[in-house]
């Protein structure tokens, strides 16, 4: 059997293939000749053999096969197989199979071996990828290397002690003896490696950490001396000596410094000399540079160091190399909040970044611009921000929109402004706009009452120009249908008022009906549109045929849709004024405007009484007429008995879903029922701030001497007006008044008469009972 | 880049450390592969072909420093080799720069003026002197001259054909 060939020939020879094909073929031969070759158990070319199978693997050939050579390697006396068998080791073996722990054995021989290179490959395989199983087994025989004299394997068994550490935290304790003297080493491999051994401990450990304190002083007389003594050849770099162990022992002293005071002012002076001392013309200074004000920002420090580290960065953002610049705007990002007037001073450094060709870079800036947009400097930064979105990539477009979308309802100078700006961002990065974005803007185009005209004739001007960005489309529709008589009838103030009819604007909505560019949701949107305005314009009969057209439309949003406005004009047509009314002001919710991820399911149209909302309208025809006949076995109760599912951003909720201050409104209570001992009082106020909404209590009292378990009310209400019944108190109301069941009702416009309905359990029998509320104080439904 | 996938938990344990560092040339042939975290083959295959893509993808006068997934990559190309490292959200770039720069003067004194085929024929060698340079992912020497002698230390030992006795 000839040799098998060597390592750097059979390079050579893959490399001379031309095609992928040939070289998986001369890979294939090898494979099968190394194979055979393990198959005979051959020892001394399995070394030779191994190195091949690690290049083909690194080619991207399957070498699993060699995985129990490398353990025979290891376990070998020969120095070159050791080194290669571990090699090969940390490269095909994986920990999350046995095989791996084979090598267990192995290691723990060689960590005690004569020779201490033979030491090191062991200490080396462990702390690179030793898993759970061998790290606890291991564990002692590191600890016993951490206190050894040789400075080649201290600095190895810390670093191996930080894996173990890593991957099997419980063992910590047991390396902290070990740590006693680490610091007094000259050797700067093992200072080195025994400050990250240090870091580790004490970044997972308070207790470690408060131990660990103390060493504050002796690490800055360490670091101390770096920075004083001369030119070191053995560890210097572009004139700085050691940096790696420098920003090493900044990071220490940082984890050291936080929320205590004490350590932080013994550090005090020497983050200053070294801020100031540092050189800046090369990278290798700049590293230590960028730790200095990374420590100075996370410990106790005090505002004239915070200050010099702020001012170290804003000079890091004019320094020509761009990878400054970019840890600059990384590192300033994180203290804006903190540093926040510090940080503005370096506002048109940073604006300027944003024209900077890097992506990160452009990312980072375009951040830290937002977060330093305030009321004094929004037209300013609204401008650069503006022009950004416009030229910017489509990656950032999304994010800049949410972030002027934010920024101007936070800071807007003015309502025409604030308009302007969201017509600026529909109209230049419109299809990049979020969905949530959307009923946020409506809510704001509905509040801005003083330039709905203005809006409404922008946003259709802004569609005649171009309908293919859909979340712009969608507010136009929506405000279209909305506000579409001002906009016939020319009212604008703020700009010239166009010149618009009725039949244009309806071409223009049914052009986004037949669209092929109109999503789904855009013609629920307008079709909507379209039938609010039968309120709004006179050629109804027009909109009529169009309901009709799409009440056998495929898709199926689209054709409810249609047959419920069919039904509103066919049998409802009474109640079509004030269904489709103009919607009042709508409340902003707890959750924030664009930046929140909001799950929408984009069909949430805003408009405040949808037929098909609850109750739903599919329900039998005589239902509105017949609110008494509850004995028709009608849903009496359409209405929801706990709270609304929360919609955020839909306006149909929001007027629903308000638990605002509630204020005594001096409405006098009144009994609402008083039968069999059960009586039930109504207390009235208005909601604030919205006073169209009443809020009624009930108080449900029992005389009876036994209680009246399964309590539930209900009430029916007409459907023109809206009502939510919240979860009641109780559902048992206590005998002998000893107690009330309370409800609370919110009441869009409540009239005069109302029903209930009450069920419960007296005395082991159910009791329902039907009652009509006629006696409304009249200050309840103004 | 979108942050869609996401990487296993592993990753999550510690805020300062080398995750891998992957050498591969302008036509994106891998050069060396060194892990710091356990994966599997197949996720290391996938890391690494998105990563090449994504580097060779960037512009000269682009920064050395990318997002991707939840890492912050740390890139320099030195000839006709891209060096290329993973490292956490808390890490300092710029060391990580020169860490890099380090294992390039170690291998451009050990191979005498390196090219990129001194580490393709000798790729055992550029992986022993990175595991005498870093460990764990992090640096255990930050003498030029102290990894190098061991280095040369450990190679006269191949050099001795007798068999050695452990104790």
């Amino acid at each position: 059997m000839p040799a098998p060939i060597r390592l750097r020939e059979l390079i050579r020879t893959i490399r001379t293939a031309r095609t992928q094909a040939e070289e998986r073929e001369m890979i294939q031969k090898e494979c099968a000749a190394i194979r055979s070759s393990f198959r005979e158990e051959d020892n001394t070319y399995r070394c030779r053999n191994v190195a091949k199978l690690l290049y083909m693997h690194m080619l991207g050939y399957p070498a699993h096969f060699g995985q129990l050579e490398c353990l025979k390697l290891i376990a070998s006396q020969k120095f070159t197989d050791k080194r290669i068998g571990y090699l090969g080791a940390m490269l095909l073996l994986d920990e999350r199979q046995d095989v791996h722990l084979l090598m267990t054995n192995c290691i723990k021989n060689d960590l005690n071996h004569s020779t201490q290179y033979v030491q090191g490959l062991a200490l080396c395989t462990l702390g690179c990828m030793g898993s759970s199983e061998m790290c606890r087994d291991l564990a002692g025989e590191v600890e016993k290397l951490l206190k050894t004299s040789n400075s080649y394997l201290r600095k190895k068994a810390a670093l191996c002690a930080v894996h173990v550490i890593r991957k099997v935290p419980e063992l910590m304790e047991m390396f902290l003896p070990a740590t006693k003297n680490l610091l007094s080493e000259k050797n700067h491999g093992v200072l080195h490696t025994s400050v990250v051994l240090l870091t580790e401990m004490c970044e997972r450990s308070p207790d470690m950490l408060a131990h660990f304190r103390k060493l504050v002083p002796q690490l800055v007389r360490i670091l101390k001396n770096l920075i004083m003594s001369g030119y070191s050849p053995e560890h210097d770099v572009s004139g700085i000596s050691d940096p790696f162990l420098q920003v090493r022992i900044l990071r220490l002293l940082r984890i050291l410094g936080k929320s205590d005071d004490d350590s932080s002012e013994a550090m005090n002076d020497i983050l200053a000399q070294v801020a100031t001392n540092t050189e800046t013309s090369k990278n290798v200074g700049n590293a230590i540079l960028y730790e200095t004000v990374l420590t100075i920002m996370d410990i106790k420090s005090e505002s004239g160091l915070r200050v010099l580290a702020i001012n170290i960065l804003g000079r890091f953002l004019l320094n020509n190399d761009k990878n400054i610049r970019y840890v600059a705007l990384t590192s300033l990002l994180k203290t804006v909040q903190t540093d926040h007037n510090a940080v503005q001073r370096h506002r048109s450094t940073i604006v300027d970044c944003l024209k900077d060709l890097d992506v990160s870079i452009k990312r980072r800036a375009m951040e830290l611009s937002f977060a330093l947009v305030n009321g004094n400097n929004i037209r300013g930064m609204m401008k650069e921000l503006l022009y950004f979105l416009d030229s910017c990539d489509p990656e950032f477009k999304a994010d800049c929109a949410s972030g002027v979308f934010l920024a101007a309802e936070k800071y807007a100078p003015s309502k025409r402004w604030h308009i302007d700006t969201i017509m600026r961002v529909l109209t230049t990065a419109g299809s990049y706009v979020r969905d949530d974005s959307v009923p946020n803007l409506i809510q704001l185009i509905t509040n801005s009452v003083e330039m709905h005209a203005y809006t409404v004739q922008r946003l259709y001007k802004a569609l005649l120009d171009d309908i293919s960005q859909q979340p712009l489309v969608q507010v136009a529709s929506w405000c279209i249908g909305e506000y579409g008589d001002l906009l016939v009838s020319g009212q604008c103030e703020e700009e010239e008022p166009i010149q618009v009819t009725e039949d244009e604007v309806l071409d223009v909505l049914e052009g986004l009906l037949v669209s092929n560019l109109s999503t789904p949701v855009t013609r629920g949107y307008a079709l909507t549109a379209i039938m609010k305005l039968s309120t709004r314009f006179s050629s109804v009969n027009r909109i009529k045929k169009v309901v009709s057209i799409y009440g056998s439309s495929i898709d199926v949003e689209l054709q409810q849709r249609a047959v419920e406005y069919n039904a509103l004009f066919k049998k409802y047509d009474h109640m079509r004024p004030a269904l489709l009314e103009r919607m009042p002001i709508m409340e902003k919710t707890a959750t924030n405007g664009p930046t929140e991820i909001v799950q929408t399911n984009g069909e949430t149209e805003p408009s405040a009484v949808e037929p098909k909302h609850p109750p739903p309208v599919t329900q039998p025809a005589n239902q509105a007429n017949d609110l008494l006949d509850l004995l028709g076995g009608n849903d009496v109760v359409p209405v929801i008995q706990t709270t609304m599912p929360t919609k955020p951003a839909s306006a149909g909720g929001e007027l629903l879903d308000l638990l605002g201050d509630l204020s005594l409104s001096g409405i006098p209570p009144m009994t609402a029922y008083n039968k069999n001992g059960l009586k039930i009082d109504f207390t009235f106020e208005r909601a604030n701030p919205n006073p169209n909404i009443a809020v009624i209590t009930i108080h449900a009292s029992n005389s009876t001497e036994a209680e009246m378990t399964d309590f539930v009310f209900q009430a029916a209400v007409p459907k023109t007006f809206q009502l939510q019944l919240l979860s009641p108190s109780s559902n048992v109301v206590p005998a002998l008044n000893q107690g009330t069941v309370t409800q609370v009702i919110r009441v869009l416009n409540p009239q005069k008469v109302s029903l209930s309905m009450l069920t419960y359990t007296h005395k082991g029998s159910p009791v329902q009972d039907l009652a009509e509320v006629n006696n409304f104080p009249p200050q309840s439904w103004q | 880049m979108s942050l869609t996938t996401h990487f296993p938990l592993c990753f999550l344990f510690s805020l300062f450390q080398m995750q891998f560092m992957l050498l591969f040339s302008r036509q994106g042939k891998l050069r060396l592969q060194k892990w710091y975290v356990p994966l599997s083959d197949k996720e290391k295959k996938k890391i690494t072909r998105e990563l090449v893509q994504t580097v060779l993808a960037r512009k000269p006068k682009m920064c050395s420093f990318l997002e991707w997934r939840d890492l912050k990559i740390v890139y320099k190309r030195y000839a006709s080799l891209y060096f290329c490292c993973a490292i956490e959200d808390q890490d300092n770039e710029l060391i990580t720069l020169e860490i890099i720069h380090r294992y390039v003067e170690l291998l451009d004194k050990y191979f005498g003026s390196v090219c990129e085929l001194d580490i393709i024929f000798n790729f055992e060698k550029a992986y022993f002197i990175l595991d005498e340079f870093l460990l764990g992912g992090e640096a255990q020497e930050t003498s030029k001259k102290n990894v190098l002698k061991a280095i040369e230390q450990a190679d006269l030992l191949q050099e001795v054909r007798h068999r050695m006795k452990s104790k």
